[in-house]
């Protein structure tokens, strides 16, 4: 196997400084009764040329030459070249964790960059690392607004992503959090229900722009949960934050979100990454790897992992989260977009997609659909009642090439025949235009 | 602030009126944002061009260490080369242009990739089922508890067994992952060969316990004799067994989790299947369960009917979900071709890593303290106990040292039992002479310990920075860039324990 780099010489000299025969003995410790008496049953060895064809044949059966208005959470932005090209740095790619920063100041200062970016985008003063991706940061920020409040209960409304909620409720089983759910009205929530709802919350956590496309009346909602004396989290688009008010600007204690709009391909799912900000008084109950800025006995400046007392290595059971491993690599892709973008292509970017969403409704309303919730403004994404259910539509439309959208029906009673639109910078009126016709009764 | 020579920052590099990307502007007007929903202040994001954005990071590059760069015996973390065909498979556009919500006929090749790698998992673990799902080892833990939540809660059992038993050479998460999923932590001793103390094991465990978390082999790089006899207690006791898979790198075609009695295994796809650590991640880190907890795991699971695969999401007695999606594809794809091109040679791999490990071990151990003195698995733990007594060198200096001669360093101050621990791991993929010159390199530190300590103390020399001020960092945190006007307030002052 060409992975590995002894020579037979190679072995019988290093058994002999061991000093057995053979590398069976290594294993003496080992009882006989947990022992493999035979070969895996796993499929045999390939060459690099065999497992190109084999890996190359699997790719290959999966779909990806439809029109995609797939959106719902993961998003089909454009990825500049030189993202790939950064990532694929062997230096960057191979390295691990940077426990020793004297030889890691390339990833410690990319991610200090990366958390300077993420604090602008979201309006706040502190970020960690990553975490695993947009579900899971949302369950972190409960469990940060639960030992901040010492209060048990936290509010989610139900026009939240539901990949993120059911990722909310069983890390909430864990952590002793009763999870309470706030219906929307017409697409949108109502901050009237939250204040009601928030009574003794440790959090309301809402989405924005939401599931449905909608922009909620975010500062709102904040207001509805501060007057509770809850925290509250949006859970944001980072494409979004060109044209829609970071969340530290009303009000939000915490922001997190899908990091995957930005730098990342789709993947089937991952990896991606998560990102986490918070107000600064939040900084010591944060989960993960934080970088700071300091200095080496020269005075040169140099950047650390900082505050770990907060973390596992070091607090064990009494650390803030068990995350270790997190999604640096991915987050790194994130910050080299945003550096390509800038302030001015970050907002053009969301202007294009608002822009061709709203070309696809006028469209799509041109052959006779009807918007879900018509008279809410919305972002890149917004649902459409497509006269029968969402997935016979999805169906037809695929014959057509055109993957037209997510069935709402799979999350939301009552939204059978509705369909969730996803409209990016990489789509064309051409292709609005396919997906309208696709779509058409 | 940034002295002369210093790397800039990507926003000191920042000059107003530079773009990096050009972004599609068709004609069509764009809806305005409603009133104070719009941005009010436009983020200071960097405005560069794009040749300084891949300047910006390849110099940013040079100033990193990976296992590309060289020898990276950091213990527990399992460095090992990572293929490069693997980077070239997982970007293939079939994967790469796939989302994750499409209907499953679309992704047929992604989801049977799916189901060989688990099946592969299965066979490797010797367990029944398995869900790729969860993002990285920590939280295949969390989601193993959760299953032992789920599995004595059907039983009327999990407001009883609240307890989980850990040894003090356990990785920090699990005791973390312990307080997340709402038990209790139970800890244990190691005894003087090495192994979990059995006697206060077996006086540990009983019908408030509801498992026992262990790596085997240990963080001490040793595997415990006693297993057998822990499977009996454990599970004579009515308790479950959950299997640390951050050492599997080890065992691999040798011994198998399940059949030294574990039911449930987390595998850390990053280390032992060679997933590109990327600076801190992305890892992966699949469970594989006896039968008894299968319904618990989270959906959705790879199921297959005859030659067609799904994601089946009807499974109403599963814990939820605990990421999105199916788990973090990309990785699956670079894991599944790292198997692939093992096969059933994976048990060679593991005696290779096994035999670098106590090479180097052999090398050694007269020159540093070896506090269990036993052959090793795929990793060992020395002490600079000794230097730091007679010499004031402690771990860290020897790690600091170690970068003079061009390597990385190991694991230091981990696992908490030994005192000044230096834990290295050389994995399979090393050559000899890359061991004999670390093997050099450690002795010669042992030397100069006590001829010329300066010259430990002193270290690193020529890299980028020194030894950098880490308190000072923890009391006056700049966690974000300052850019002068508009800043945020600074941190508050420390209260670190």
């Amino acid at each position: 196997m060409s992975y590995i780099s002894l020579t037979a010489e190679d072995r019988e000299r290093m058994l002999a400084a061991i000093g057995v025969e053979t590398v069976e003995e290594l294993f003496r410790d080992v009882p006989a009764g947990v022992r493999l008496d035979r070969p895996l049953a796993v499929p045999p060895a390939l060459a690099e040329a065999e497992l190109t064809r084999h890996v190359e044949e699997l790719a290959a059966r999966n779909a990806v030459d439809e029109v995609s208005f797939l959106g719902a959470g993961i998003y089909d932005h454009y990825v500049p070249a030189v993202v790939d090209a950064v990532l694929q740095r062997g230096e960057l790619l191979t390295a691990y964790t940077p426990y020793q920063p004297e030889l890691s100041q390339g990833v410690l200062q990319a991610i200090f960059e990366y958390q300077t970016a993420i604090c602008e985008l979201t309006g706040m003063d502190v970020s960690n690392a990553s975490g695993y991706d947009g579900t899971t940061v949302a369950a972190d920020a409960c469990f940060v607004a639960k030992a901040e409040t010492g209060r048990s209960k936290v509010v989610v409304t139900e026009a939240t992503n539901p990949q993120v909620r059911q990722v909310v409720k069983t890390y909430a089983r864990g952590f002793g959090l009763e999870v309470v759910e706030v219906p929307h009205d017409d697409g949108t929530t109502d901050p009237d229900r939250v204040r009601a709802a928030a009574a003794g919350a440790a959090a309301v956590l809402f989405q924005q722009p939401n599931f449905f496309g909608c922009l909620e009346p975010a500062p709102d909602l904040a207001a509805a949960a501060l007057e509770a004396e809850a925290l509250p989290v949006a859970h944001v688009d980072l494409v979004s934050l060109g044209v829609l008010e970071a969340p530290g600007a009303y009000g939000c204690a915490l922001a997190v979100g899908e990091g995957q709009s930005v730098g990342n391909a789709l993947s089937y799912g991952g990896p991606h990454y998560g990102f986490l900000a918070a107000r600064n008084s939040l900084i010591r109950r944060l989960p993960g790897r934080i970088v700071g800025e300091t200095v080496d006995a020269a005075g040169r400046r140099g950047y650390v992992l900082t505050l770990q007392t907060r973390e596992q290595h070091i607090r064990r059971e009494k650390a803030t989260s068990n995350i270790t491993t997190n999604q640096t690599l991915l987050a790194l892709a994130g910050l080299v977009h945003l550096s390509l973008l800038g302030p001015q292509g970050l907002r053009e970017t969301g202007e294009t997609c608002m822009a061709l969403a709203r070309y696809a409704k006028d469209a799509l309303e041109a052959r006779g659909l009807e918007l879900l919730f018509p008279s809410k403004p919305t972002f890149k994404e917004f649902a459409v009642r497509v006269g029968r259910s969402g997935r016979e539509a999805v169906r037809a439309a695929r014959a057509r090439g055109v993957n037209p959208g997510y069935p709402l029906g799979r999350d939301y009673e009552g939204l059978d025949d509705a369909l969730l639109v996803a409209v990016t910078e990489r789509r064309t009126t051409a292709e609005i235009d396919r997906l309208a016709e696709a779509l058409a009764p | 602030m940034r002295a002369a020579g210093e790397p800039r920052l990507i926003f000191e590099r920042s000059r107003p009126g530079r773009r990096g990307l050009a972004v599609p502007k068709p004609e069509l007007p764009v809806p305005p944002v409603p009133p104070g929903l719009a941005r009010s202040e436009p983020p200071r994001l960097p405005e560069v061009s794009e040749p300084e954005v891949l300047r910006h990071f390849t110099e940013l590059s040079t100033r990193n260490f990976g296992v590309d760069t060289g020898f990276y015996p950091l213990g527990s973390c399992t460095m090992k080369y990572n293929p490069r065909v693997n980077e070239r498979l997982a970007a293939l556009p079939g994967f790469r242009d796939l989302h994750p919500l499409v209907e499953d006929d679309a992704a047929q090749g992604a989801l049977e990739l799916e189901w060989r790698l688990a099946e592969i998992l299965r066979e490797v673990t010797g367990l029944d089922a398995v869900s790729l799902q969860p993002a990285a080892g920590s939280q295949g833990e969390l989601t193993g508890l959760l299953l032992m939540r789920a599995y004595f809660d059907e039983r009327g059992e999990d407001g009883v067994r609240r307890r989980i038993v850990i040894p003090d050479t356990a990785h920090g998460t699990n005791p973390a992952s312990v307080t997340m999923a709402g038990y209790e932590l139970t800890k244990v001793s190691t005894d003087a060969r090495g192994n979990v103390d059995l006697d206060e094991l077996a006086a540990s465990v009983d019908g408030r316990t509801a498992g026992l978390m262990l790596t085997n082999p240990s963080t001490l790089g040793l595997f415990d004799e006693n297993i057998e006899e822990i499977e009996r207690i454990f599970h004579g006791a009515g308790a479950l067994m959950y299997y640390d898979g951050a050492n599997l790198n080890a065992v691999c075609g040798i011994s198998r989790p399940g059949d030294m009695g574990f039911d449930i295994v987390h595998i850390n796809l990053h280390k032992t299947f060679s997933q590109p650590h990327g600076g801190g991640g992305p890892g992966g880190g699949p469970i594989a369960v006896r039968e008894s907890l299968e319904p618990y795991l989270p959906v959705p699971v790879v199921a297959r009917d005859g030659d067609r695969f799904r994601l089946d999401y009807d499974r109403p007695r599963s814990i939820g979900k605990v990421r999105g999606y199916s788990g973090p594809f990309g990785v699956f794809v670079r894991s599944y071709a790292f198997m692939r091109a093992w096969g059933p040679g994976l048990r060679q791999m593991s005696e290779t890593a096994v035999l670098n490990a106590n090479y180097l071990l052999a090398l050694l151990r007269d020159a540093y303290e070896l506090r269990y003195d036993r052959l090793c698995m795929h990793e060992f733990v020395l002490s600079a106990r000794a230097l730091k007594r007679e010499h004031g060198i402690g771990a860290l200096d020897v790690a600091k040292r170690l970068m003079d001669f061009g390597f990385h360093p190991p694991t230091v101050y981990f696992p908490l039992v030994v005192p000044e621990a230096l834990m290295i791991e050389p994995t399979e993929t090393e050559t000899k002479e890359t061991l004999d010159a670390f093997a050099e390199a450690m002795l010669q530190i042992a030397r100069e310990a006590r001829d010329d300590p300066e010259a430990i103390r002193s270290a690193p020399h020529g890299l980028p920075v020194g030894r950098l001020d880490e308190v000072r960092a923890a009391k006056e945190p700049v966690v974000r860039h300052r850019f002068g006007a508009g800043d945020p307030e600074p941190l508050p002052a420390a209260r670190e324990p």
